[in-house]
């Protein structure tokens, strides 16, 4: 306990990165597919939502594991929802305060956010059994991670699906068969299929990447 | 021919182990069990062999399409001339669809043989044979005047979703053609929406189905002209009386079931009678047996609902899954104003249950089988007692 670890050890930063690769919420251990179908359709409010997801998450588990010695065990989901609620809370009105046509846009998921299984999950799994910082490090990683294969599924349904991205025009109005192109934009991109397809597209091209996934 | 096997077994020894092109193997191995009877038997062990391989099973459903193909084409190129009000010769007729419906088929087989040599050469599998019958059956469900980048598009989607990421041939949960074009049909709703099917070169007719859906029952067409073809719909599906042709050939060759095509049609009439007896709209009330001539309700039940792969396996199976599809059919027809042609969406959906009705048919079997004997060691019992 003496010596000081410092803030960008080597453990911290795998602490950060795993979940980008290894232990990816999504790909891997498949969690929060609910809002990741949801919230994708367009790039704004899939990084919008990703950004809410990595402060809840990194806060919990911060506050969590600052609690984790007080906490009953036998009442620790409710101690952990209470928090997670208020943070969410908290991160509805900065979104209604400063993104507002963001915000209805995502309407009902950012509510949502308390029952995403990636938050719980990682206080359950890590924090509380790690110290502060390790947690925070461990729960903001996570839930950016999280959102990189938001931005991911949404880059590619928001460019098939509506030819734009960020709304802005990226497939030329000339290429439409409305213009007198040939070009259709993708129907089925727009609804949440597609996004279920695109995850598995995703999680089979991390696999053939990382072979350390794929079981014997 | 003798010439094409000197050539082959010549080249032969370039494609082995250690050879220069061993990396082609699947490939050159494709070409040659394609071009003739694969040499290989084996030697121990007592095996049951079937005289007809994938490979021939496949030639012949292509086989028994093309009647829907030829009649196809000359329907596509009728239906043309007909719109402009031109009467012209039987070749120009058919020479104007075939030029319509060719590139369809060369894009279809190009994407979709193109992924299958790729995926067998990354996976060092042999090339299975399977996208023969289904590059033939793309086409032949799509509107003529579907664009061609399209057709590439689903046609990947269908092999590389539908059935690589399954494991090839063979493994796939759902029919490859279907998958095809559901793709387009949730993709690009304006180009196939089953109730209007572009005749060519920007003419659009409404398809019999539209009209019975909008309860324009008198514009039906003579049940003649339904049974022969001579209505507008997508390239293959339009004459029943050229898919009877190929459903004698596949019930012949006994590659097609007759169980599930038979209990098919009694489920559609079934339906059909019932909602006849209760009435209630227009659409209800028409003949049962126009549900079978309208739209491409036959040509699924004959050439996708007894593809052997996403098809109930068991025989008590096949005729709960083809009862299932001719009544649900008539179901969304009648019920479902978004969805005039059912056809597509309930034999997919029926695939996907296909797994569940065998494992019920195996699961009774095994309940009465069990039954038997406990029955049989209690008479034992008592007799001896």
């Amino acid at each position: 306990m003496s010596q000081k670890e410092p803030l960008f050890s080597e453990k911290n930063i795998k602490l950060f990165t795993d979940p980008f690769n290894n232990s990816n919420p999504v790909t891997v251990l498949v969690l929060g597919i609910c809002s990741a179908l949801a919230v994708t359709v367009k790039l704004q409010p899939a990084i919008v939502m990703g950004l809410s997801v990595t402060v809840v998450t990194g806060f919990a588990s911060y506050i969590i594991s600052l609690l984790r010695n007080t906490i009953p065990n036998r009442i620790r989901i409710i101690v952990q929802l209470v928090v997670v609620a208020s943070l969410v809370i908290l991160v509805d009105q900065i979104l209604k305060a400063y993104v507002y046509e963001v915000s209805k846009q995502l309407s009902v998921f950012v509510g949502l956010i308390i029952t995403n299984c990636i938050i719980m999950g990682r206080i359950e799994a890590f924090a509380l059994g790690n110290k502060p910082l390790p947690s925070l490090i461990d729960g903001l990683g996570n839930g950016a991670a999280y959102g990189m294969i938001l931005v991911i599924v949404a880059f590619f349904r928001e460019l098939l699906g509506s030819g734009t991205l960020f709304g802005f025009r990226i497939v030329p109005e000339s290429f439409y068969v409305k213009a007198g192109g040939f070009y259709e934009n993708n129907g089925m991109m727009v609804l949440p299929p597609a996004a279920l397809i695109l995850l598995g597209v995703i999680i089979w091209v991390h696999r053939s990447i990382n072979k350390k996934l794929v079981e014997k | 021919m003798k010439l094409l096997r000197r050539f082959l077994d010549k080249i032969k020894p370039s494609f082995e182990k250690g050879g220069k092109l061993s990396k082609f193997h699947s490939t050159f191995e494709g070409f040659e069990t394609f071009l003739f009877v694969p040499k290989t038997v084996t030697t121990n062990g007592c095996h049951i062999r079937d005289s007809v391989d994938m490979k021939r099973t496949m030639s012949v459903v292509v086989l028994a399409l093309v009647p829907c193909l030829l009649f196809g084409m000359w329907n596509v190129g009728y239906q043309h001339f007909l719109s402009t009000g031109e009467t012209q010769t039987l070749f120009a007729i058919f020479l104007f669809g075939f030029l319509k419906v060719l590139p369809i088929i060369l894009v279809s087989y190009a994407v979709g043989l193109g992924i299958e040599f790729a995926f067998a050469q990354v996976r060092g599998h042999e090339i299975n044979e399977g996208f023969l019958v289904t590059g033939i059956l793309i086409p032949l469900i799509m509107p003529v005047e579907v664009p061609l980048w399209m057709v590439a598009l689903a046609t990947a989607f269908a092999v590389i979703i539908g059935k690589e990421i399954f494991g090839g041939t063979g493994m796939n949960i759902w029919n490859p053609a279907l998958l095809a074009r559901a793709f387009v049909f949730f993709s690009y709703p304006t180009h196939i929406s089953g109730d209007k099917v572009w005749i060519a070169d920007g003419y659009s007719g409404a398809t019999p189905l539209s009209n019975a859906a909008a309860g324009q029952l008198s514009d039906l067409p003579a049940v003649g002209d339904m049974f022969f073809g001579f209505i507008p719909g997508s390239i293959g599906e339009t004459s029943k009386a050229a898919i009877l042709l190929g459903a004698a050939l596949l019930i012949f060759t006994r590659i097609g079931s007759w169980k599930i095509m038979f209990s098919g049609i009694v489920g559609t009439l079934a339906i059909g009678y019932l909602f006849k007896a209760i009435g209630g709209n227009s659409y209800m009330e028409i003949e049962p047996y126009y549900h079978l001539l309208m739209g491409g309700l036959a040509f699924g039940l004959v050439f996708m609902a007894t593809d052997p792969v996403s098809s109930s396996q068991t025989e008590t199976g096949k005729w709960i899954y083809g009862f299932l599809i001719g009544a649900l059919v008539v179901v969304i027809r009648v019920f479902n104003p978004a969805y005039p042609e059912g056809a597509m969406l309930v034999i997919l959906l029926m695939n996907t249950f296909a797994p569940l009705i065998d494992h019920y048919v195996v699961a009774a079997n095994i309940r009465r089988r069990r039954n038997r004997v406990a029955h049989r060691a209690k008479q034992n019992k008592e007799l001896v007692s």
